[in-house]
């Protein structure tokens, strides 16, 4: 083969793309009229009464090319801040990310120690285990009225159903990677009379790493799944609250534009952690 | 060499035995009652089946498992746990995979000596890498080493240490015919030179002929006992290339083939006269005769 699977694959990508945006474009630029012209057969005083988006054949749904301009400017300015209802896109991105990495720093300040501890320990495995199994399953927007209750401070509560959401999976796959080591790694170390501590760093700490991330990425996916739903609750700022915004405003451009953001996002979020975790990983 | 009253060996197992559950609330008994001891400087294999529990003892001696009764003697000390006296080179290499061959060593060698500098520890590890020929190899993964340049990883480790005691858990087995030879002599030497006390485990006769001064046959598990303690006869400055030359190489060599093939089967239900657990028979199997004729109860 002259070129590459990855090529391959990238092109077929492109393809892909580019249909997709020519069937939206086509679908939503009406029956085949230019935007100005009435559809064929139509009666204009029909029309009148219809309104606007029906008379021209236009789908209230904007088309890529819109969506294109109006990313545009966007982007162009993204960290304007007009008050509480308009900020650049930006802005609001940067309030969900903070909002994101605090909450999940703190999982991940928690979870990793306890997972250590879990995992090295069949007695604080069984002990925790009846928790972890009940807390696990708790939708995170659940603990939102009780964090709003007793935090009071709604940044603050979101911040909380981040770190609560991502708590889990990073504490189980901590656990589990903890205590599946490998014995002869950890009978090496014992053999050498390595300390607890230096033991704890040089053999559980990179022999667990790649499940441990497995976690890490686990939980940050979810993390900004929830975001977007905590901040549609809580409103203010951040990316969900200006969905929600936006679609008071029904400016369906903009949502379009949000979720496109959204996704973006999440996939840096993951890829940066991909990248760790393919640091960390060894072959065997 | 004069033997040493008993009570001054360097290394003894007093009377050790392991059991582990078995399915069904009962117990299997590895090997009950097991007793050798051996002095310093000695090399010694230990021969036995598969699964008769060379492994077990091994890891006992090394601290790594205790047994369920009698106790593992070192320079007059009850071996409680790991030391780094003891050095271990592990049957499954045991090399963490996500440091190179030199931070393999390295990790064992800053272990050992914890003031050194990061300098000092890499020069020395350098040197026992090179040692057992990897020069070269040392920023190398583990995954990307044969199993024979990985095998010389975990001497290299162990030797870095510069223990009392080697014990050896098979490490010549996955090697290739040219390669084991050559690390036989490279290991036989170092210890010569050292003076190390070595317990090895080894399926190949010749390999224990070669190596060690004295080889412990165990018999089949489970409850396995030591059957008796071969004492080579061979000189001590034998080379390998032309060891069978020697006038009582094929002596011990059948008499270690002929307890592999028949008598470790039936030595237990036909225990010698005056058998012993806490001695067992010594012999030194010569050209010309077994002696002492204890050991020949089985032509009865
Ligand atoms: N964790 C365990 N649980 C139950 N039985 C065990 C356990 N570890 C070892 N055994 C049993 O103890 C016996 C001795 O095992 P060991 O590993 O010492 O054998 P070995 O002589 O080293 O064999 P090989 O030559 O194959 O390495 C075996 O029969 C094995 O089934
Ligand atoms: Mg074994």
């Amino acid at each position: 083969m002259a070129f590459g699977l990855s090529f391959r694959a990238g092109v077929v990508s492109l393809l892909l793309l580019a249909a997709l945006l020519l069937v939206w474009q086509g679908a939503t630029s009406g029956f085949g009229g230019s935007s100005s012209s009435l559809p064929a057969g139509m009666d204009p005083e029909y029309a009148k009464l219809m309104g606007l988006t029906a008379t021209s054949g236009k789908s209230a749904v904007p088309s890529p090319v819109e969506i294109g301009a109006q990313l545009v400017t966007l982007l162009s300015d993204p960290f304007y801040d007009k008050g509480p209802n308009d900020k650049g896109l930006g802005i609001q991105l940067g309030y969900s990310l903070g909002r994101v990495l605090l909450g999940y720093a703190f999982a991940v300040l928690l979870a990793i120690p306890l997972g250590f501890l879990i995992g090295m320990s069949p007695l604080m495995s069984r002990a925790l285990d009846p928790f972890i199994q009940v807390l696990k399953p708790i939708s995170p927007l659940a603990w939102m009225p009780l964090a709003l209750y007793t935090i009071k401070d709604s940044n603050t509560s979101a911040i909380f159903v981040i770190f609560i959401c991502s708590v889990w999976p990073m504490l189980i796959n901590t656990a589990f990677g903890v205590a599946g080591v490998r014995k002869e790694w950890l009978n090496v170390a014992r053999t050498l009379e390595v300390g607890p501590l230096k033991r704890a760093f040089t053999i559980i700490l990179p022999a667990a790493a790649p499940t441990i991330l497995t976690g890490m990425r686990i939980s940050i996916g979810i993390a900004w799944l929830v975001i977007v739903a905590a901040e549609m609750l809580v409103g203010g700022t951040g990316i969900g609250y200006f969905v929600w915004n936006e679609w008071n405003n029904l400016s369906i451009t903009n949502v379009i534009i949000a979720i496109l953001v959204i996704g973006v996002t999440g996939m840096a979020l993951d890829q940066i952690l991909a990248a760790v975790a393919r640091l960390v990983t060894f072959p065997e | 060499m004069t033997t040493p009253a008993p009570g001054a060996r360097y290394v003894s197992i007093e009377g050790i035995n392991r059991r582990y559950a078995a399915p069904g609330g009962r117990t299997t008994t590895v090997f009950s009652d097991l007793w050798f001891s051996m002095n310093k400087g000695d090399f010694a294999c230990i021969i036995g089946h598969s699964g008769c529990g060379k492994t077990t003892v091994l890891n006992i001696l090394a601290g790594l498992d205790k047994p369920d009764g009698g106790a593992a003697i070192m320079d007059g000390r009850a071996i409680e746990g790991p030391s780094l006296d003891r050095a271990v080179i592990f049957q499954s290499h045991a090399l963490l995979p996500w440091r190179t061959v030199l931070g393999n060593v390295s990790y064992a060698v800053s272990s050992r000596h914890r003031d050194w500098s990061r300098e000092k520890v890499r020069a020395h590890a350098l040197r026992f890498i090179e040692l057992v020929g990897l020069k070269g190899a040392e920023h190398k993964r583990p995954s990307e080493l044969s199993g024979g340049m990985k095998q010389r990883v975990g001497i290299a480790r162990a030797l870095s240490i510069e223990p009392k005691m080697m014990l050896m858990d098979e490490p010549f087995s996955a090697l290739d015919a040219l390669t084991r030879g050559t690390l036989q002599d490279e290991v036989r030497r170092i210890c010569l030179e050292t003076g190390q006390t070595v317990f090895m485990i080894t399926h190949d006769v010749d390999e224990a002929i070669y190596l060690a001064d004295r080889i412990v046959l165990m018999t089949n598990g489970p409850e396995a006992v030591v059957a008796e303690i071969v004492d080579n006869p061979l000189p001590r400055d034998r080379r390998r290339l032309d060891i069978h030359k020697q006038p009582d190489f094929y002596a011990v060599r059948n008499h270690l083939i002929d307890f592999l093939v028949e008598r470790s089967k039936t030595f237990k239900s036909a225990l010698p006269r005056g058998y012993d657990h806490r001695h067992p028979p010594v012999i030194r199997p010569t050209a010309d005769r077994i002696s002492p004729p204890g050991g020949d109860a089985r032509a009865a």
